[in-house]
């Protein structure tokens, strides 16, 4: 059976990584929904925040091709109920929306989004949230007219409580294993 | 000869991938130049004393070579090579590098750095093209970086599963002046390449043991890889358990010897793949159950214990699901699991091998060894040449039909003397690779068993031959058909032999035109003196024997059917 899985992967810095992890998953065939990559709380280790839907079997060899990357320090998958999760987008709609403005300012505020700039032909709102709210808004949005759309990748916080610091030290003690969830 | 004071002086960027490799201990490098690596050639002219260089007649064949020389030698092959198409002509013999775990430096020139995607004359992203099918790549743009890249490659290469790397360098880089120091690489933070064996799974798996009526040991590259021969030995007389070997893995275990009960996989013995599906406890050392070995996965072993030891978690439960992992290198993981091990007869499970073993002989060996056929067939020249050469040899195969009926018919007495293109089944390998092992070994005599097709392959190789006047034994077993493939058409595609007929060349005349000396044999009187005259010979040699047409190599394991399927004729 296929589920979202969440993957976090903590890497070292290094050009063409990112490559390196798609790759995996192109081969085979599998298509990745989000991806985001920052600098994690530890500097000079990469987190990657990447989305798929796969079966668990799929999810558990994808993070044990991803391990076995050179330079990735470790990989995990979570399914949503382990993870809190957003994603940020911009709408971009006409200023004629203004013209309702009523209906308009309650679309906005009941969706909790904001806008982030109004200038004589069009309106920007941001909104930060899950999937599902994001397209909820976008929904309200319409009737106005999108003229852009942008969504961002997910990124994701787990819940129990381990710090990527104790990873690195366990990682440095031990041997790289596949590591389930972060509880486990 | 250059004496240099490397530690103080300056030196060039392309001096100091000479001088790396040195200090990497590499004696043998095996290239082409062209105009990106053009200084490193410049600075190798000044070292070519410590440093042999072997010129080849395609980048490919520098691959192989490489592949052979790590096969045979167990230290990483090194090669050279230019940008753009001189570095994509390496993609063949990299990702052969990659899938059958063979250790391998290859070091490309690359364009100035300020000309890096501008699409400049033989320009290629070869580290992006390279990714897929390297353990690890990089881009080096200065001069001082080239020193510790080329440390790390060779730590990468050779630690854990081995496997194939890439260091890309640009012009500049190689023009630029730095200061050389080399720091041997001994550890990555992110790279775990040898798990440490966990007490706990090696007792798990001692008791599996100990407790099995019918256990079963498949023996793979990984014990040569970890040099565990001997412990593979022990674990089995202690316990009196057969031993069946995949392609990569033969010659780990003495083909003689009352255990070893034959070669696994589609083209492998009757008994090793049909008791697969008997034994109580499947004991995998150092193979990942590639796709030959295993035939239908679902009917794979369904009834047994399955215990995997494997350096690379990541082959854990990939194709078959392991009761008891151990992970780590065979060799410790064996030495921990020797003395849990007790002794053991298991007569009556031997005795099934010995009887498959009768079977086959009668069936398939018998005749295939001593044929009625007019013409000569394939079986018959490898048994010949077994006995010949008292199974010794570096035998290096190319990939098809004779590939099958040597790996099953000449028995490998000892461990790394079987250079083959396994997992990614690259015809063309066989000729460049067999010059490769010759240079690693020159003491040993090794003889290039190749068929018509992927002799044609790589064929130019001939030069290199001739050029660094390397006595390799080329046996061309001429069937005059892309073998492997007809043998399919015929089975599976009804007789239409689609393009596999092959109208060939004058082969001794070739070897000939590059020096070599060479005979033709159709004959089967002719052939015992003529592998003779090939083994015997100082020089390289090529015999070419004709073979029948259109033999089948059986047993097979056809697609999709199960190894307890597998047919005898």
């Amino acid at each position: 059976m296929e589920n979202t899985y969440t993957l976090s992967v903590f890497t070292e810095d290094k050009i063409g990584l990112l490559n390196r992890i798609t790759i995996i998953f192109t081969r085979r065939h599998i298509n990745i929904e989000s991806i985001t990559a920052s600098e994690s709380e530890v500097k000079g280790i990469y987190r990657y925040t990447i989305v798929v839907t796969v079966s668990q079997e799929q999810v558990e060899k994808l993070v044990g091709q991803i391990e076995k990357q050179v330079e990735v320090l470790k990989a995990f998958y979570h399914i949503n109920n382990d993870i809190l999760s957003r994603e940020m987008a911009l709408y971009k709609v006409s200023a004629d929306a203004l013209k309702e403005n009523e209906l308009f300012t309650r679309i906005v505020n009941e969706n909790h989004a904001k806008i982030l700039s109004i200038s004589p032909e069009f309106i920007v709102i941001e909104k930060t949230g899950d999937e599902r709210e994001i397209k909820h808004l976008f929904n309200d949005l319409e009737k106005f007219g999108m003229l852009e759309f942008v969504r961002s990748g997910r990124v994701a916080i787990t819940k129990p409580m381990k710090t990527l610091n104790t990873f690195l030290k366990e990682v440095e003690n031990n041997s790289k294993t596949i590591v389930k969830h972060f509880n486990n | 000869m250059k004496k240099h004071n490397k530690y103080n002086t300056e030196v060039t960027g392309a001096e100091a991938v000479i001088l790396s490799l040195l200090d990497a201990q590499v004696t043998d490098v095996f290239g082409y130049p062209g105009g990106a690596i053009m200084p490193v050639y410049d600075a190798l002219y000044d070292y070519m004393d410590q440093l042999n260089h072997y010129l080849v007649r395609h980048e490919q064949g520098a691959t192989h070579a490489a592949q052979g020389y790590s096969r045979v030698s167990g230290k990483p092959g090194v090669v050279f090579a230019t940008s753009g198409p001189g570095a994509t002509n390496l993609i063949t013999g990299i990702a052969d590098a990659q899938i059958d775990s063979t250790p391998m430096v290859c070091i490309t020139g690359q364009v100035h750095s300020h000309l890096l995607g501008t699409d400049a004359f033989q320009e290629t992203d070869v580290v992006g093209i390279s990714m897929p099918v390297t353990k690890w790549n990089i881009q080096v743009t200065k001069a001082e970086d080239i020193a510790p890249a080329i440390a790390k490659a060779f730590y990468i290469a050779t630690s854990g599963r081995s496997g194939p790397v890439l260091v890309d360098i640009t012009k500049d880089a190689q023009f630029g002046k730095t200061k050389y120091v080399y720091e041997k690489c001994e550890s990555i933070r992110s790279y775990f390449p040898c798990p440490k064996v966990n007490e706990e799974e090696i007792s798990k798996a001692a008791e599996l043991i100990n407790n099995a009526q019918r256990p079963y040991i498949l023996s793979g590259h990984g014990v040569l890889l970890s040099g565990a021969e001997k412990q593979l030995l022990d674990l089995a007389e202690k316990a009196n358990i057969p031993v069946a070997s995949t392609l990569l893995g033969l010659g780990a275990f003495p083909p003689t010897h009352k255990l070893y009960v034959g070669y696994l996989g589609m083209h492998g013995n009757y008994g090793p793949n049909l008791l697969t599906n008997e034994c109580d406890v499947l004991i995998a050392i150092g193979m990942r159950f590639d796709d030959r070995v295993t035939g239908n996965v679902a009917k794979y072993a369904k009834q047994a214990k399955v215990i995997h030891f494997e350096i690379d978690s990541s082959e854990v439960n990939k194709i078959i699901h392991a009761d008891v992992a151990v992970l780590g290198d065979a060799k410790e993981a064996l030495q921990l699991l020797l003395p849990k091990i007790k002794s053991q007869k298991h007569s009556e499970w031997l005795q099934k091998f010995t009887d498959c073993t009768t079977v086959e002989f009668e069936k398939v060996v018998k005749n295939a060894v001593n044929p009625t056929t007019e013409k000569l067939r394939m079986a018959e020249v490898i048994h010949q040449f077994h006995q010949l050469s008292e199974g010794n040899a570096i035998v290096v195969t190319d990939v098809g039909q004779h590939q099958m009926i040597t790996s099953r018919y000449y028995k490998f007495n000892q461990p790394n003397h079987n250079v083959t293109s396994g997992g990614l089944g690259t015809m063309g390998f066989g000729l460049p690779a067999a010059v490769g092992a010759k240079v690693a070994q020159p003491e040993k005599e090794v003889v290039a068993v190749l068929g018509d097709g992927g002799f044609q392959m790589t064929i130019q190789e001939l030069g290199t031959i001739m050029q660094s006047n390397i006595p390799v034994k080329i046996l061309v077993l001429n069937n005059n058909f892309l073998g492997m493939v007809r043998q399919w058409q015929q089975l599976f595609f009804d007789r239409r032999y689609s393009f596999t007929e092959m109208k060939n060349p004058n082969f001794v005349a070739i070897a000939n035109g590059y020096n070599i000396k060479g005979r033709k044999v159709t004959e089967r009187k002719d052939l015992n003196e003529a592998l003779k005259e090939m083994y015997e010979s100082k020089e390289a040699y090529l015999l070419e024997v004709v073979v029948e047409n259109e033999e089948n190599v059986f047993p097979m394991i056809t697609t999709g059917a199960s190894v307890s399927e597998i047919i005898l004729e």
